[in-house]
């Protein structure tokens, strides 16, 4: 019988031959990513001294200072600081600061590899499941364990196969696609589980477009969302002069746990409605619900075509009075295209306020913070009880187009008639 | 590591993600502030109410969302000996193992309420309800999941095992 793509990429991270769901493998990591947040600060720099006091491999770490960057307290700062500080110590040369959320920076220095293991300590380390690269989020101490051996113990996964046939209609995109799969199975539907996405609908998107879905992939429980690398990982890669990888395919005859079928042209814009992110409904369930901010960003939807889609719905058109609008690219080098295509100015034009490439908002360490009883529509993955901001603040989730349009009406609203060309 | 958890049971609900068991804006704090504060998004008053060793008992899913091992971290520093839960989030799973605190999965965690006096053997997987006189099985754990936990976590694991100067090849 044949495997899956993220059996395969275990059995050679593993160094065998081949390996089947329930099997317990130690694997050889070929990234390992830390944030600010629970990198070095959090029991590894206590432990690694008495540790041997070594990294294995500089050169496979990566740490990247993102959610408290820029800082907004003392505290925030100190921690940046020492990060900083930390990276230069145990001479990790790949250390970035300001250039946006992790995720994002790491497909774009060229670290999501077709047929590595990546593990990260923030759980949407998922994400470089776009490039058919197996990333997944583990805690502090695991990542200690990763840093002195470079190798993890991994129970191989049961994967779950989703195909979405057909073509997502305008004004429908990835983010609803994959809205529409949590719901689906259930925010713990996989559980323990890999989920591959494939069909013609996956096969459409771009790269940045499929990178919202295997994001996504942790709020079903997933330890990885993978999808199929092809022509345009590697023009993606070729592009950034980063390596090809070795591209690791399912097999024809590869034992799935579950199949899941749906028709992409039926799909219409979903919204997550507060607080679970698989309370997903479609959008003119949820329309008339008043929203106070609206939040375009994030690892999960603040790429380049993110931004430019919402600029397309607001454009000629300005944000509710009531209505804060915050848009942070999800990188320094997208912050930089969107300028030079006008982007950045239709937004700013509309009323948006332009925020440093950052995790802030999403998780409410910084800029952009919700008050109780205020309600938000965010482009970002987590909709959980005081995930935002105050624990009696509500945050509804959707694609760029419908926080745009939100943000326009100051209800939740659907994105598609600000679309239609006139 | 003691094999058996003696405590009260603290019972709450199905999907308690980790925003909840560890709200985000406390995260730039102490571990001892993100104790007081643990599962303050459930219940504000968590940290006074639990006793050493007391058990945490939980629905299905325990802990989805971040990969912050600051949330099981902020349990095990609030007092709590254990947790069972239907079943748990992946990465919440592996940062309490590694952390040393057990955890525990109960298909039949429902039947505990709130209050109940609870005997965990870890040895064994048995749960003793002792205030309704009933008790029931946990899935066994898995042999590297005991190892580590027997250890007291990962990092007594790792030095017990390959000694402070550990070396890759050591662990192949």
């Amino acid at each position: 019988m044949g495997m899956t793509m993220a059996e395969k990429i275990i059995a050679r991270a593993a160094g065998r031959e081949a390996v089947r769901p329930g099997e317990f493998v130690w694997a050889d990591v070929d990234t390992a990513m830390m944030d600010d947040l629970l990198g070095p600060r959090v029991v590894i720099a206590d432990h690694i001294r008495r540790m041997g006091d070594r990294v294995w491999d500089r050169e496979k770490v990566v740490i990247i200072s993102d959610h408290y960057s820029p800082a907004a307290t003392i505290s925030q700062a100190e921690i940046l600081q020492f990060t900083r500080n930390w990276a230069k110590e145990y001479g990790i040369g790949k250390y970035y600061e300001g250039l946006g959320p992790c995720h994002q920076v790491l497909a774009e220095k060229g670290f999501d590899i077709p047929g590595t293991l990546m593990v990260g300590t923030d759980s949407h380390t998922t994400t470089a499941g776009a490039f058919g690269c197996f990333g997944t989020g583990i805690g502090s101490t695991e990542m200690l364990g990763v840093l002195v051996s470079g190798q993890i113990w991994l129970r191989v996964p049961e994967t779950m196969l989703f195909v979405w046939n057909g073509r997502l209609q305008p004004g429908v995109y990835a983010k609803d696609l994959v809205l529409r799969t949590i719901k689906e199975i259930g925010q713990a539907g996989a559980t323990y589980k890999a989920m591959e996405f494939a069909g013609d609908a996956i096969t459409a998107l771009s790269v940045d477009e499929r990178m919202t879905i295997t994001n996504m992939a942790v709020e079903a429980g997933a330890k990885a969302g993978l999808i199929a690398p092809d022509e345009k990982v590697a023009a993606y890669l070729a592009a950034i002069g980063a390596p090809p990888g070795t591209p690791l395919l399912s097999d024809a005859d590869a034992a799935y746990s579950e199949r899941f079928t749906f028709d992409a042209a039926e799909l219409v814009p979903q919204i997550a409605l507060p607080h679970e992110v698989d309370k997903v409904v479609d959008v003119t369930a949820a329309a008339g619900e008043v929203i106070h901010q609206a939040y375009l960003g994030s690892c999960t939807n603040g790429r380049f075509a993110d931004l430019a889609e919402a600029a397309r719905v607001l454009k000629g058109r300005k944000v509710h009075p009531e209505v804060r609008l915050l848009v942070s690219a999800a990188s320094r080098s997208i912050y930089h295209r969107a300028i030079r295509e006008g982007i950045i100015e239709t937004l700013s034009e509309a009323g948006a306020m332009v925020l440093a490439p950052s995790c802030g908002a999403c998780l409410g360490l910084h800029s952009g913070i919700l008050a109780r009883g205020e309600r938000a529509i965010s482009s970002t993955n987590r909709n959980f009880v005081g995930r935002m901001g105050h624990k009696e603040a509500e945050i509804f989730l959707g694609s760029p187009a419908s926080v745009a349009a939100a943000a326009i009406e100051g209800r939740v609203t659907d994105p598609r008639k600000f679309l239609v060309e006139g | 590591m003691n094999s058996i958890i003696k405590g009260k049971a603290h019972k709450y609900g199905d999907n308690i993600n980790t925003d909840l068991i560890n709200p985000p804006q406390y995260l730039e704090k102490s571990l001892e502030v993100l104790a007081q504060h643990a599962m303050e998004g459930v219940d504000e008053h968590f940290a006074a109410k639990v006793a050493p060793g007391d058990i945490l008992v939980a629905g299905a899913n325990f802990g989805p969302g971040s990969s912050r091992e600051t949330a099981p971290i902020a349990l095990k520093m609030a007092g709590v000996g254990a947790i069972v839960a239907k079943f748990f989030a992946r990465i919440f799973y592996r940062n309490a193992i590694n952390i040393g605190l057990p955890v525990l999965e109960c298909a039949e965690a429902d039947r505990i309420a709130d209050g109940d006096a609870l005997e965990v053997d870890l040895g064994t997987g048995t749960i003793t309800n002792v205030t309704k006189g009933e008790s029931y099985t946990a899935a066994p754990l898995s042999a590297p999941v005991m190892d580590i936990l027997s250890a007291g976590g990962l990092i007594p694991f790792l030095e017990k095992k390959y000694g402070v100067d550990i070396d890759k090849k050591d662990l192949a």
